[in-house]
């Protein structure tokens, strides 16, 4: 329960997209504001558990930058919503009501419900009830932020997904790879050592992670079971073995290898089996990063000369020119709809983060001094590197780059985010 | 006062008898038993070891030329240039020597851009530093070029002069 990590929201000016999907119809309440007010209720008896439910709600929903967080300045049980004067919340400008209990049960478990009410219509938006161990009290509250997200805004949240990166102390030797709650909290060490690791990538079903360790003086991707901290070697052939990315069924990895004395992609199964090359080409070839249908690869080339973001068929073969823009555009990752291509491009000295619809090829600007981007899985939010005195932190873009959040420690970088899936 | 003098003569005679009697008696002391000059009778001052001089191995000589084992770069650059060039012959020359060693050429680079296309520059620099040793006649059995990529920057800072230090493909015996 340590708080290792720090999110400041430096900055929130939200449009909201168009709320299609929503089960509530959305009033925009004041002038020059469109986030969707909602007030939250204290929860009845939530100082029983070790973490403030409604304060740990409260907390994700302000930071998203979607919601406009109304304090209801009451204990509110979701036994009692019957009860309530929806009316007078609607007057105080808020379009839901979250309430909702907490009891601690025989077992030790809290019993943690809440409910999210309509102040407009009147009645219940959504509910949820769960039994969780005293530890998963946060989880749970990240579990409710992530239904009220959902069901006001008709994406799924993400405050209960968790994200892995690398901590790196490099005047002690010191990296280490780190998993922790989206929010920054619950940090847990992973991996450690004294040789460097980069390139974190979740595994589809958020069990296992790859990444690169250089632990034997050169770069070789191994596959770690989180529970379990088994490794296994995914590639370790001669030469490089990096950049790791999952076909999202989870069977197959693509990665980057110089065996052939040039950096080319090739797919290898999840258990280290069966090297196939998918590029074959006299440039530098990497960063393959799969689609969500998994049909199509996304990579890194200098063929033309500076490197470029190329797309191919996932089985190789002829490979298209993704970007135009600059001479210096690499590291492309591609959000869960497909829709968006997220990457790096230089230009005019800075290393800038830009979104592309990949239908219209408009392109955006989202964030500079950035590197090393990774979608949240509801591909709404994009967590990134970010150098700064003298030290590299972590931050995270809304996609159309009006919210930003930063992710720092007190000492040491942290670099590398991987984002990791949806669990169940 | 007697009986301590003629104790004390026993106990020196003893200790010559123990002197010049055969080194057998030393056997249950294995260490000293495997030594041959254990077998010599106590040491005196007019006593000489020999000592053997081995050969140096080059390799290990601090002011000798396979010391430098750093090949630099210029920026945005994979040619092994002209200052380098005497470091790639003289570790070929040791190489083609000295078939039974290997090395790692670990390429590295400057801490500017992104990770994996970092790693990817500096596999190129230390594949220009492998070619240039192959083509030397080092076997390549005895070669694998690698890159650290920005990970192990031997110069901290982020300056011109601290970034010339990183672009660098190393030679690492194994």
């Amino acid at each position: 329960m340590k708080k290792n990590l720090h999110f400041l929201l430096f900055s929130v000016s939200i449009a909201m997209g168009t709320a299609a999907n929503a089960q509530l119809q959305i009033e925009i309440a004041g002038v020059g504001s469109n986030q969707i007010p909602v007030a939250i209720a204290a929860f009845a008896d939530e100082s029983v558990a070790p973490d403030k439910v409604s304060a740990v709600i409260r907390a994700d929903l302000e930071r998203s930058g979607v919601f406009k967080v109304i304090d209801a300045g009451q204990v509110i049980s979701e036994r009692d919503a019957g009860q309530v004067n929806l009316a007078a919340f609607k007057a105080s400008g808020a379009n839901a009501l979250v309430v909702g209990s907490v009891a601690r049960q025989p077992d030790g478990r809290f019993a943690i419900r809440y409910k999210l009410l309509d102040t407009i219509k009147g009645g219940e938006i959504s509910q949820l009830g769960g039994e969780v161990q005293p530890r998963y009290t946060r989880l749970q509250a990240h579990r409710i932020a992530d239904d009220v997200y959902e069901k006001l805004t008709g994406v799924p949240g993400i405050f209960s997904t968790r994200i892995a990166y690398v901590k790196e102390d490099r005047a002690a030797s010191r990296f280490a790879l780190a998993v922790a709650d989206a929010d920054g909290e619950n940090e847990i060490i992973a991996t450690q050592g004294k040789e460097p690791i980069i390139s974190p990538a979740w595994s589809p079903d958020g069990m296992k992670v790859a990444y690169v360790s250089m632990e034997n003086r050169k770069p070789v991707v191994y596959l770690q079971d989180l529970m379990t901290g088994r490794r296994n070697v995914i590639s370790n052939q001669k030469g490089n073995n990096s950049a790791p990315s999952w076909s999202p069924d989870g069977s197959t990895l693509a990665v980057a290898l110089s065996q052939d004395g040039n950096t080319e992609i090739y797919s290898v199964n999840s258990s280290g089996s069966g090297h196939r090359r998918l590029t074959n080409n006299p440039a530098i070839d990497t960063e393959p990063q799969f689609s969500a249908d998994g049909q199509t690869i996304y990579f890194t080339s200098d063929r033309s000369g500076g490197p470029q973001v190329y797309k191919m068929s996932a089985a190789g073969g002829n490979a298209t020119r993704v970007t135009f823009n600059g001479n210096y555009n690499i590291s492309p990752r591609v959000s869960s709809d497909g829709k968006t291509l997220a990457w790096i491009s230089q230009r005019g000295g800075a290393f800038s983060l830009y979104a592309m619809d990949l239908a219209s090829g408009r392109e955006l600007r989202l964030a500079d001094g950035a590197t090393e981007p990774s979608f949240s899985p509801n591909g709404k939010y994009i967590m990134y590197a970010t150098k700064g005195g003298g030290r590299t932190s972590l931050a995270v873009v809304s996609v159309d780059g009006r919210v930003k959040q930063r992710l720092s420690t007190k000492a040491g970088n942290i670099r590398e985010p991987s984002w990791g899936p949806f669990m169940k | 006062m007697r009986n301590f003098k003629s104790l004390a003569f026993i106990a020196s005679a003893a200790t010559l008898l123990a002197a010049c009697s055969s080194p057998t008696k030393l056997e249950d002391t294995p260490v000293v038993e495997k030594s041959p000059e254990a077998a010599a009778p106590v040491a005196d001052s007019r006593d000489i070891r020999p000592v053997e001089t081995g050969t140096v191995d080059p390799l290990n000589d601090p002011k000798g030329v396979l010391a430098n084992r750093s090949v630099y770069f210029d920026y945005d650059s994979f040619v092994v240039r002209a200052d380098g060039q005497p470091v790639v012959q003289n570790h070929s020359g040791y190489l083609t020597k000295n078939t039974s060693r290997k090395v790692l050429i670990q390429g590295n680079t400057d801490e500017r851009g992104g990770t994996e296309y970092n790693l990817a520059l500096g596999q190129k620099r230390a594949e220009a530093v492998r070619r240039s040793m192959a083509s030397l006649g080092v076997s390549e059995g005895q070669i694998e070029a690698v890159s650290l990529g920005e990970e192990k920057p031997k110069a901290t800072g982020s300056n011109e002069e601290a970034w010339a230090e990183n672009r660098r493909a190393d030679i690492v015996y194994q």
